[in-house]
């Protein structure tokens, strides 16, 4: 999150500071590469990434023999595990599980940090009641009360929604509270000159004022949640992508613990190209200028 | 009849610095009066508390006879910086009043289409306020609260951010619309030539502490012709009497 936070000022400083170099060119040097070029060059990353993969494990395997080739199979071998287990309806059942924790957790995460972080942007009072205690409790790392959560909540759903609640609520506090706390003021004197009452400003200008924060809070928090629910699913579930990872171990078989790696990964990035959309829809009027400027 | 009623108003800040000091003013209605001075001589000041932004610390302001405690619908403001909701397409920021005055959706679409078009932006109606260059944004803005139909106008340095061409279109503009669509207008300003091209009265104002220092009634016909002789010499006297004020300041 401090990553989204950071603002390229230092970058500009530094050109301003040494007035021969010039930006533009500076700029168009990187940007040197055509599009068709671009896409190969990526296209090639990828290609060279498993092709790297399936050489050193068939390398290893049968001619170096420098590790045990059960270490790292192939890629076609994890291939085969996958489809192995997506046709017996399992690894459906262990996305499925995974896929409702974060679901609700990041729910009720949204719920909670967009209704708290509201509150506390509108009122100096709770702000300074509320906002030390969470303060407190930010720095920690949310895997630190994993073992507190299950034995709270038990070993059941509770205690993994929990968790997921838990680490999700704070990046969608944090930015929601700022997004309504520095809504450009001109705005609101705007609205009541034009004659809006408190509510009429607080649903027509501050909440939108506040969305693209909110939302990119709201993404963050997705990431997170996923981040955290393989950990708590290494620890106490006997379902979900985490326990297969976890699960696969104990019985050595690496080529399914790559398989729930791998399966994290694709669910990631489909969750993220579908927030994006869900982003570009609702911040319409923003990505329009990104094209602009 | 008067309008706008200023009766003996200070504004003192908490850090001691009197921002105004016992200013009484009374503008008739459907004048266009334009308060001129350098900055820090609490114009916006004055102009902010006309519109509800701020409380006096002492006196009172009337607009139609009520006394002014809030922002409300019967002044609208037009700001140096726009202040269009960039969320809202330029019609959609123009539907704002009527929306917030219950006005069902065909009627205040109607409503704003109208005044888009008064502002020449018919065919821009769909375009988010990023997409509209600096004049485009002022003249939404103009529409907008237009729309809300005011009985007075506040404009807060509206084109001090648009370049000198584009400036000069929408003073004549401006002049056109308020004759179209007659209101009391307030109109703040630093630029000499521009309070001469515009107002009926220029209110120079004396600083630290805000006063008013000299009124000028402009009597010339519009549209004014910015080499004219009048037009000159009026701007040097004015000039003359700003100066003063600057100098009073030390280093510009």
């Amino acid at each position: 999150m401090e990553a989204e936070a950071v603002r390229p000022a230092p970058a500009t400083v530094g050109v301003a500071a040494a007035p021969s170099a010039s930006p533009v060119t500076g700029r168009r040097a990187r940007r040197g590469l055509s599009r068709p070029a671009v896409l190969v060059l990526r296209t090639v990353s990828l290609l060279l990434f498993f092709v790297l993969w399936w050489g050193v494990s068939l390398l290893n395997a049968h001619v170096l023999k420098v590790f045990n080739p059960i270490l790292l199979p192939a890629p076609d071998e994890v291939l085969r595990a996958g489809i192995k287990m997506a046709a017996s309806g399992e690894l459906l059942k262990h996305i499925t599980a995974s896929l409702s924790r974060v679901v609700w957790g990041f729910g009720i995460a949204a719920a909670l940090g967009i209704v708290v972080g509201t509150a506390l942007g509108r009122s100096r009072l709770l702000e300074h009641l509320v906002e030390p205690m969470l303060e407190m409790l930010r720095p920690i790392p949310p895997l630190a009360f994993l073992p507190m959560m299950v034995l709270w909540f038990g070993i059941g759903e509770a205690s993994k929604v929990a968790f997921i609640t838990y680490a999700a609520f704070f990046p969608i506090f944090t930015t929601t509270i700022e997004g309504i706390k520095y809504v450009d003021p001109i705005l609101i004197r705007a609205a009541s000159s034009l004659g809006a009452s408190e509510r009429q400003i607080f649903w027509h200008v501050v909440l939108p004022a506040a969305t693209p924060n909110i939302i990119t809070g709201m993404r963050l928090a997705f990431g997170l949640s996923f981040f955290v629910i393989v950990a708590a699913e290494f620890i106490a579930a006997d379902s979900g992508l985490g326990f297969l990872i976890n699960d696969a171990r104990t019985f050595f078989l690496v080529s399914n613990m790559l398989l729930g790696a791998a399966v994290i990964g694709i669910i990631g990035v489909l969750a993220n190209v579908l927030l994006r959309k869900l982003e570009g829809r609702l911040l319409r009027w923003r990505k329009e200028s990104r094209g602009q400027a | 009849m008067k309008a706008i009623q200023i009766e003996g108003v200070s504004k003192s800040y908490t850090e001691g610095v009197l921002a105004l000091d016992e200013v009484s003013l009374e503008l008739p209605e459907n004048s266009f009066t334009c308060l001129l001075g350098p900055s820090g001589c609490g114009k916006s000041t004055l102009l902010n508390m006309i519109a509800g932004f701020i409380e006096p610390t002492t006196g009172r302001i009337l607009v139609d006879g009520h006394e002014v405690t809030q922002a409300g619908a019967d002044r609208g403001v037009v700001f140096q910086e726009y202040a269009l909701f960039p969320w809202r397409t330029a019609i959609e920021n123009v539907e704002f009043g009527p929306m917030i005055q219950g006005l069902p959706r065909p009627e205040r679409r109607a409503v704003a289409r109208r005044y888009l078009a008064l502002v020449g932006l018919e065919e821009h109606e769909d375009k988010y306020p990023r997409e509209l260059s600096g004049g485009m944004k002022q003249r939404v803005a103009i529409a907008r609260v237009l729309a809300n139909h005011p009985s007075v106008l506040l404009m807060d340095e509206p084109f001090g951010a648009l370049d000198a061409q584009t400036r000069e279109v929408m003073q004549e503009e401006l002049l056109r619309i308020w004759e179209q669509d007659k209101k009391t207008v307030v109109f703040v300003t630093h630029s000499i030539s521009e309070s001469i091209f515009l107002a009926d009265r220029i209110v120079v104002m004396a600083t630290r502490p805000g006063t008013i220092k000299e009124i000028v009634d402009v009597a010339m016909p519009h549209p004014r012709d910015r080499s004219s002789a009048a037009f000159v010499a009026l701007e040097r006297e004015i000039k003359r009497l700003v100066r003063e004020e600057v100098a009073k300041l030390g280093v510009t």
